[in-house]
């Protein structure tokens, strides 16, 4: 029997599978259908101080091999999210969640995670520093070291659980940022977030999506996190949270042999509702295909 | 929602870049009228989001436009291949609104939806009138398919060229009817709203990523908050639609 358990920061998850912010909501739709207590964790749904509508429509494109988002970080608000969606959320999933958060300033990111931090259902706070979609905040603290530790170092002071810093490929240097963020506290840090992309509708002849550019996301993105993970992995000593075009139980030891300790899975749920629950269910098969007995020991294995 | 493969029976041209897709699978019962289904196509990543136009034991209708390379790939399906099929997406019509003479209106590719909604109201014992909406006589079709049910079928086109000359909502001037089913372009959406007597139901259409709700692609603002489309639509209640 192989070992599938791996540990993030202090907290043990049953296999390193956990759905990405963004593509999972707040569980619902996929307690609807599968046990989602199968799962390592999810992150939920991005989380700002006020509500937000988020951008106006169309927010979806297609590319080869993936898809363009700019929906905007449309979410109720951190005080709906604790009043509503984390008790619901009770009756579905028995586990510690990620909490996603994000903000247009270090008050906000501040708050935000101050108010999560003292849930009970929190297990960990994934700071996203590189939303590509909202401008003035989002991605403009993920792409400057020295914004990325300042955001980082605010967090830390006012939280007690573990933070982890969500990176933006979309800068020169990813290394830089996340020595920064681990510089100033971090205790782990997920990456990759959504690559700036854009598609032209050829009948309009103007960009397809309403914000113009979006985050490209699937398979088709896979190489590009790999290589980041592994890079990071030799720029960092905290843990990794690979995610990155992520979609079958294959990818998510390549991304371990880069050097992630637990991996996220994006837009593969929204082609395939399944796609987590049937990554969880082959990860032992594939492990013993590659003779891998314990997940962990292949963590950063390829360097 | 369900997940399952369906055989397509047969896939023909019905009109300039309209095709009825026939697809046989295990099961059709979450294909109410005004739902939608999503198809995974070779080599595209995202899948496609097609009304239902007809649904019964496990033989489900889609009438589609090709609107783009996805669908032109689709319209080139021949009968035997097998497709990957989200069944059971949105919320669809509420039949139990309708009253006893509910007014349903498509246009263009809006048409389709209407056909299973008029064959599930005609079972309950309703007497539904139905307008259909093109731009010319080429472009018409389903008009006999509505007819072959014994309702009146009132046929509008933009030139004139068969039934009514102008758009569907010339065609409801002095009609009696006790509610409103629509789907169609928006402006015809919008129009039918500002001419309809009654409540009713239109049902939108938007870029959608997963169809089920997952990933907030197809938001739209509402009187009682934002909704999905793809979850919480794309039927929309006419007291709660913002233009």
């Amino acid at each position: 029997m192989v070992d599938t358990r791996v540990n993030l920061c202090g907290i043990e998850l049953s296999n390193p599978v956990i759905p990405a912010s963004g593509t999972f909501g707040f569980g619902r739709e996929f307690a609807e259908l599968y046990d989602i207590n199968c799962l390592g964790t999810f992150s939920f749904k991005g989380t700002t101080r006020e509500p937000r509508f988020g951008n106006p429509t169309p927010r979806i494109a297609e590319c080869a091999g993936g898809m363009l988002n700019a929906v905007g970080l449309q979410n109720p608000g951190v005080d709906h999210v604790i009043a509503h969606e984390l008790p619901e959320m009770k009756e579905f999933f028995h586990k510690p969640v990620m909490a996603n958060v994000s903000g247009f300033s270090i008050d906000e990111y501040v708050e935000v995670c101050q108010k999560l931090d003292a849930c009970e259902q929190v297990g960990w706070l994934e700071v996203n520093i590189s939303c590509p979609n909202v401008h003035g905040g989002g991605m403009s603290f993920g792409t400057d070291p020295r914004m990325a530790a300042e955001v980082t170092r605010a967090v830390k002071n006012v939280t007690t659980k573990p933070v982890i810093m969500k990176l933006s490929p979309n800068v020169t240097d990813i290394t830089a940022i996340a020595r920064a963020c681990e510089e100033a506290g971090a205790d782990a840090l997920s990456l990759i977030n959504t690559l700036m992309g854009m598609r032209i509708d050829l009948r309009r002849r103007k960009p397809l999506l309403a914000n113009k550019t979006g985050g490209m996301s699937g398979s088709a993105i896979f190489p590009l996190a790999v290589r980041m993970v592994y890079q990071v992995y030799e720029a960092v000593k905290i843990p990794i949270v690979g995610l990155g075009g992520v979609s079958c139980a294959e990818d998510v030891i390549e991304m371990m042999l880069a050097g992630a300790t637990a991996v996220q899975v994006g837009a593969a749920n929204l082609i395939e509702p399944y796609a987590c629950r049937d990554i969880v269910e082959q990860l032992p098969e594939t492990m013993e295909k590659y003779r891998i007995e314990k997940l962990t020991d292949i963590i950063g294995g390829a360097h | 929602m369900r997940q399952d493969v369906f055989e397509i029976v047969s896939n023909r041209n019905l009109a300039p870049d309209v095709y009825e897709m026939v697809l046989r699978g295990a099961s059709t019962e979450d294909c109410t009228p005004g739902r939608f289904v999503q198809l995974k196509l070779d080599s595209f990543y995202l899948r496609r989001p097609i009304s239902v136009c007809d649904a019964e034991d496990g033989k489900l209708t889609l009438v589609y436009k090709t609107v783009g390379r996805g669908t032109e790939a689709m319209a080139q399906y021949e009968s035997g291949k097998r497709i990957d099929v989200l069944t059971g997406l949105g919320n669809g019509y509420n039949l139990d609104n309708s009253g006893d003479r509910p007014l349903l209106i498509g246009g263009g590719a809006g048409v389709p939806p209407m056909y299973l909604l008029v064959r599930r109201l005609l079972a309950q014992g309703k007497k539904p009138t139905v307008i259909l909406g093109f731009n010319k006589a080429e472009e018409i079709f389903y008009a006999d398919r509505f007819r072959g049910l014994g309702i009146e079928t009132i046929i509008a086109t933009a030139d004139g060229s068969v039934g009514e000359k102008g758009f569907v909502t010339d065609a409801m001037e002095g009609l009696d009817y006790s509610y409103t089913y629509a789907c169609g372009p928006e402006p015809m959406l919008k129009a039918v709203y500002n001419r309809a007597a009654t409540s009713g139901e239109y049902s939108f259409e938007e870029r959608m990523g997963c169809g089920f709700g997952a990933c907030m692609g197809c938001t739209c603002e509402t009187k009682y908050g934002n909704k999905r489309i793809c979850k919480d639509g794309p039927v929309l209640t006419k007291e709660e639609i913002v233009w």
